[in-house]
């Protein structure tokens, strides 16, 4: 069903298109550049979550005069970071609403000179009520945002839901928790800008969407459009969080280049970047359903509030995700799904890998199994008997046309895992000791690409060129930040040229160079752009026949010769391709109703964990991630998205907690803020599955962020089955168990 | 990176009669380093008060490990590294060698010293515990002369020590007694490795047919500074490990720490950890295993 | 404003290369290295000893160059991402981390080498339990950690096949 079988690079394990750079060293990531009268610029940001600024002192013992100084007064443009809507200030202007946020900005030759002066600005405050959490926000006794707190709220009814509880033989619910996550990239946020009168402003910077900071940038500077240009440099890893956020970062470092007329650098230290970016969005969701006694879900109602922090952002985006993903891989025959993303005083919650599904799909997850407990049956049979397939309708009644046979992967998932047999043993072992094992499965979607019409309003546009050397250059905004761009989209032009992988390169993202292939984002860039990618190869391909230098069918050497020959002739060309949204989409976006996604992956995680009851710590001993993700484009590459994303689920599931103290990151280093060492991960087992995907580059879907949204629930399941405990809320910590495991005793010891 | 390099003295010792001299002319004046993994950490934070620092690292008279009929003497400037990997500190006092491996990674364990580590007195420092239960004696030097104090009576209060102004840690002595002792060590952190422990356990003894000749427990990270716990050592001692012991002595155990709540961990967990952490001491000394955890 | 140090001359050896800088003796090696050296290849992750992206080699034992004042480098040896490979016991790293996926983002990868080449230079055999303990002062967010172990035990193989 895949591609086919003629492919011969497409499907290969070819080497990281910049990987030796990055193996020897010699890759340039933002903060290895300098520029000549390069300024260091620095950010004075709010100590307090809610108030008015009544003073600014510039503290004595400083050289005020060397520095060069913004505030929200000097900015040329609009005090606006252009996202969805335009409620976030680039500096406050006499209002702070989190603890971070930006104040003033300074610049200054020296790095040291520059902290000290930071440290001597002083800001009084008068400080106002703030608002925390979503039991806070939701309450609405203290107003932080707009009328209700209320960012952005959906509805989805499918079918007749207040019809099913009088027919159900059971009613059960549950509330599950989900808490922020740092996407802790190893290399923090930074930016150079350069500003000339003429040509404008230049941002160079780690990042992943460079047109979403162009735009944002032609706002704030109020320069035109051909008047700013941003080039990603190379990225030392982003997950989201280099998604919006560099959009503030680099009109922090443009204003200072335009005030100082020199090139100013930010970088954030690690204390910062923890302290001010954005984190995963934290989540209550309340699951209410009616189930037969065959266990069959006759309907449910599914509630999910999310903490968008202070502004907006991407709030409405990320909601939108996890109320489409709410129902998880089921069928629902009745529901009714109700969301809103509320605001508090804290820094905005933004993109991370996933993206609202691992909140959503965590709570359905954990729901299965209570659903499981609750009618008698196994968390296995629960779920077959409950998978949605092919000709079935999802909760926005869009109708699976491809055949994924669920339960089949289900079964395949639990015999990799021994699954039958561990649990058999560990009801024996668990009878002594004080080393508890369980095990836990998770079986869950992930849409890939934009939801709806997104993809559409994006209208992403790739170009394929032709360089005088006879090889391809492919011109894309989709930037590699790890997760292997260049090389699948390398190997998409090659394979749809029949060239080598080697004659094709790939331009550094350069808004003055490639077009606007859309965000990096949305696990959407091997099946989206790469398949803009394979049409504009072969649109140059179509313009070298047309020109009498080639055949239809030809070998690479012919090829390149009549691309040098036309390249001499006419001088380097390009190939355009525009996407089109294919026939018979339909999206309501009022209703919440039709193809939320072109095509979804799907997958099922089994967890084996010990539960040691002397540290009250668990641990994650074995792991099996199987998936089906269309076509496996690059087998290293597609096994290392896996790899890396379960072992942040993982993270996400027993080790990252923030530690919020009104409003701020208290654990804001990386000594307190815990992700798994490699002492802490187990050997993560990793298969594949191919279903092919008529709407992507050779049958691939999107692979990017669906390992995010299994470990949890998996692991949790696993350790309500090795403590006999049912927990709720990640991250799960040591001290929780701990907890949980005295309430339990001390009920049991008063029974 | 908050602090600025330009605001610093810096000295580099010689030899360590250059160092104490200099901390006699200048008392309080110098911080001593010798690997900085702590202090360069609060320099990059903009959290050192010093602002004269003198450097110790790898003066020869304080690397050495020496191998005496009757203790070990191990220098202050071991680094954890010089600690582990087989020889008389492996093999006679596996508490420390394994507390060494638990410090940071490979990197942290390469610089850090016994000494620092010493000096520095986090309540959360792994090798301590370890020191205590071992009976350690340290040998403190000044241009005075050199001076000999009972690891047990160092510390005063949290980050208090008995340590003059110009007065700096020559070596740590260790009475090599210990052969066929039961040994246990465990630390908890927040997980496997490069983890600041939550609680922290040394423990030695010896029993005959379940009946305790000899016990010694320390703990580290539940009170301001680690901690041996006589109470519970002499609830046990020659008393059979029966339910009834095991329970009394965990029950004391408790009580004689001081666990907080911080943002690492609470005083709860804490406390129940230090309660389990001591019973599975006890079984192993019950069961009469020789080597630790 | 007085300040309280002078810069000094260090002298130290930096991949096989004699070198002087004039530094603050509590300018941290790594910022000594990237600035000053221009040797922009070991990176600045946390700045607290955590993440191991600054690890290089100081007299032939694995350090974190951000804990390091450059006043304490004076007469050693230092061996970065930029020198490493050139050592025939090392050099198989560079491909077999290639082949293997156990570069990313990449941010990690010279720390990770730094740290494997110890490993090497101690164990040239290492089983997969030494080599997940030697690295696990080095944090990866991309890999899982399990391809760059991988990278590391094929590179052993290759090495001592010759």
């Amino acid at each position: 069903m895949p591609g086919g079988q003629n492919e011969h690079i497409v499907g290969t394990s070819t080497p990281r298109k910049e990987g030796r750079d990055k193996v020897t060293g010699s890759a340039r990531y933002i903060d290895d550049l300098s520029f000549p009268h390069m300024l260091y610029g620095a950010t004075v940001r709010s100590r307090i979550p809610r108030g008015k600024i009544k003073k600014i002192n510039f503290g004595s013992g400083i050289a005020w005069s060397e520095y060069v100084i913004v505030s929200a007064k000097d900015i040329p443009g609009k005090n606006y970071i252009t996202l969805i809507e335009t409620d976030q200030p680039c500096l406050a202007d006499g209002v702070v609403n989190h603890p971070e946020e930006a104040i003033l900005l300074l610049a200054h030759p020296d790095r040291h000179a520059l902290a000290k002066a930071a440290a001597a600005v002083e800001i009084e405050y008068e400080l106002l009520p703030a608002v925390f959490t979503i039991e806070e926000s939701e309450r609405g006794d203290r107003i932080i945002w707009g009328k209700d707190n209320t960012f952005k709220s959906y509805r989805i009814e499918k079918g007749d839901v207040d019809s099913v509880w009088t027919k159900a033989d059971y009613i059960i619910e549950g509330e599950y928790f989900t808490g922020a996550q740092e996407q802790l990239y190893i290399e923090t946020n930074g930016v150079i800008a350069a500003f000339d009168a003429e040509k404008g402003i230049t941002i160079w910077g780690s990042l992943q969407c460079p047109y979403y900071a162009h735009k944002a940038l032609v706002a704030v500077c109020g320069l035109p459009e051909d008047k700013v240009r941003v080039v990603q440099t190379e990225t030392g890893g982003a997950f989201g969080g280099k998604e919006e956020y560099p959009s503030m970062i680099a009109a922090h470092a443009a204003l200072l280049a335009m005030k100082a007329g020199q090139p100013v650098k930010i970088v954030y230290d690690r204390a910062e970047d923890m302290a001010a970016t954005t984190k995963r969005h934290p989540s209550r969701t309340r699951h209410r359903t009616a189930v037969g006694k065959d266990g069959k879900i006759l309907g449910g109602e599914i509630e999910i509030v999310m903490d968008g922090g202070a502004y907006v952002t991407l709030s409405p985006v990320v909601l939108s995700r996890a109320t489409i993903h709410a129902g998880g891989p089921y069928y629902w025959p009745n529901v009714r799904v109700r969301t809103k993303a509320v605001a508090t005083n804290t820094p905005p919650h933004g993109a991370f890998r996933g993206f609202g599904a691992p909140q959503a799909l965590f709570a359905i997850e954990r729901h299965m199994d209570k659903i499981a407990r609750t009618v008698g049956m196994s968390p296995a049979e629960i779920r077959r008997r409950n998978f949605v397939r092919q000709g079935q309708t999802t909760i926005t009644e869009q109708e699976i046309r491809e055949p994924i046979d669920l339960a089949k992967l289900l079964d395949r998932a639990l015999e990799l895992a021994d699954y039958d047999a561990k649990k058999r043993r560990f009801a024996e072992t668990n009878k002594h000791g004080v080393r508890r094992k369980g095990t836990g499965l998770a079986a869950f979607l992930h849409g890939a690409g934009f939801t709806g019409s997104g993809e559409r309003y994006l209208a992403s546009v790739v170009g394929v060129e032709g360089r005088a050397d006879g090889g391809v250059r492919v011109l894309v905004s989709s930037t590699e930040f790890g997760q292997g761009t260049n090389t699948v989209l390398c190997q998409i032009a090659a394979e749809a040229l029949g060239l080598p992988y080697e004659d094709v390169t790939i331009a550094q993202p350069d808004t003055m160079v490639v077009p606007n292939s859309g965000p990096t984002v949305a696990s959407r860039t091997a099946m989206v752009v790469g398949k803009l990618v394979a049409s504009a190869a072969r649109g140059l391909k179509q313009t070298l026949i047309a020109a009498g230098l080639l055949r239809e069918t030809c070998t690479a050497e012919e090829f390149r010769a009549a691309c040098r020959e036309y390249v001499a002739a006419h001088g380097e060309f390009r190939s355009l391709a525009k996407y089109e949204s294919p026939e018979g989409i339909y999206w309501d976006d009022v209703k919440y109703r039709g193809e939320a996604y072109a095509t979804y992956s799907w997958a099922v995680y089994v967890a084996e964990v010990t539960a040691d009851l002397t540290t009250y710590s668990a641990t994650v001993d074995d792991f099996v991630a199987l998936q089906e993700i269309g076509r496996v484009m690059n087998p290293v590459l597609a096994r290392g998205q896996i790899l890396g994303g379960v072992a942040q689920g993982i993270g996400f599931a027993l080790y990252e907690k923030v530690e919020w103290r009104d409003g701020r990151m208290a654990n804001n280093q990386m000594t307190n803020y815990i992700m798994p060492t490699s002492a802490d991960l187990p050997a993560i087992r990793v298969y594949f599955e191919e279903l092919g995907n008529i709407h992507g580059a050779f049958g691939a879907k999107g692979i990017g962020e669906l390992p995010m949204d299994g470990p949890a629930p998996a692991i949790v399941n696993a350790i309500e089955d090795a403590l006999g405990i049912p927990f709720n809320r990640v991250p799960l910590l040591p001290e929780d168990i701990f907890a949980a495991v005295e309430r339990e005793s001390s009920l049991a010891g008063a029974r | 990176m908050k602090s600025d390099p330009a605001d610093y003295g810096f000295a580099v010792a010689a030899n360590l009669q250059d160092a104490v001299k200099l901390l006699a002319e200048e008392p309080k004046r110098w911080l001593l380093i010798a690997g900085a993994t702590d202090v360069m950490v609060q320099y990059a934070a903009g959290t050192l008060g010093a602002r004269k620092l003198l450097s110790i690292w790898n003066l020869p008279e304080l690397r050495q490990i020496e191998v005496l009929p009757g203790e070990l003497r191990i220098g202050a400037g071991c680094t954890y590294t010089d600690l582990q990997g087989g020889g008389v500190v492996a093999g006679e006092f596996p508490l420390l060698a394994r507390a060494a491996s638990w410090t940071g990674g490979i990197a942290n364990q390469n610089r850090g010293t016994l000494g620092g580590n010493i000096a520095n007195a986090s309540p959360a420092a792994d090798s301590l515990p370890a020191l205590l239960v071992y009976d350690a004696e340290l040998i403190l030097v000044s241009v005075r002369g050199e001076r000999r104090v009972a690891y047990g009576d160092f510390h005063t209060g949290y980050k208090q020590m008995n340590l003059a102004a110009d007065e700096l840690i020559r070596a740590i002595c260790l009475p090599r007694k210990f052969a066929g002792y039961v040994s246990y060590g465990r630390k908890v952190g927040a997980r496997n490795a490069q983890a600041i422990s939550k609680v922290c356990i040394a423990a030695v003894g010896q029993s005959e047919r379940d009946v305790v000749r000899e016990v010694r427990i320390a703990l580290g990270s539940v009170a301001q500074a680690p901690i041996r716990l006589g109470e519970t050592e002499r609830a046990i001692v020659g008393k059979r490990l029966d339910a009834d012991v095991r329970e009394l002595a965990r029950k004391t155990a408790v009580s004689e720490t001081r666990p907080i709540d911080d943002i690492r961990s609470t005083a709860k967990y804490r406390a129940a950890v230090v309660g389990n952490l001591v019973g599975e001491f006890l079984d192993r000394l019950a069961g009469g295993e020789s080597s630790g955890e | 404003m007085k300040k309280a140090a002078a810069k000094r001359e260090i002298f130290f050896t930096v991949n096989g290369e004699p070198k002087t800088v004039r530094a603050y003796p509590m300018e941290r090696l790594l910022d000594v290295l990237r600035q000053e050296l221009r040797l922009t290849g070991t990176k600045e992750g946390c700045g607290e000893g955590e993440c191991g992206a600054c690890a290089v080699l100081m007299d032939g034992t694995l350090v974190d160059s951000c804990l390091i004042p450059v006043a304490q480098a004076q007469g050693a040896t230092v061996v970065t991402i930029e020198g490493v490979l050139r050592d025939a016991r090392f050099r198989a790293l560079q491909e077999s981390f290639l082949e293997c996926g156990g570069a990313q983002c990449g941010i990690c990868t010279p720390g990770m080498i730094l740290a494997a080449a110890h490993l090497l230079q101690k164990r040239p055999k290492p089983t997969m339990e030494e080599i997940r303990e030697g690295l696990s002062g080095n944090l990866c967010r991309c890999t899982g950690y399990m391809q760059i172990f991988e990278a590391v035990a094929e590179a052993a193989r290759r090495t001592a096949v010759r």
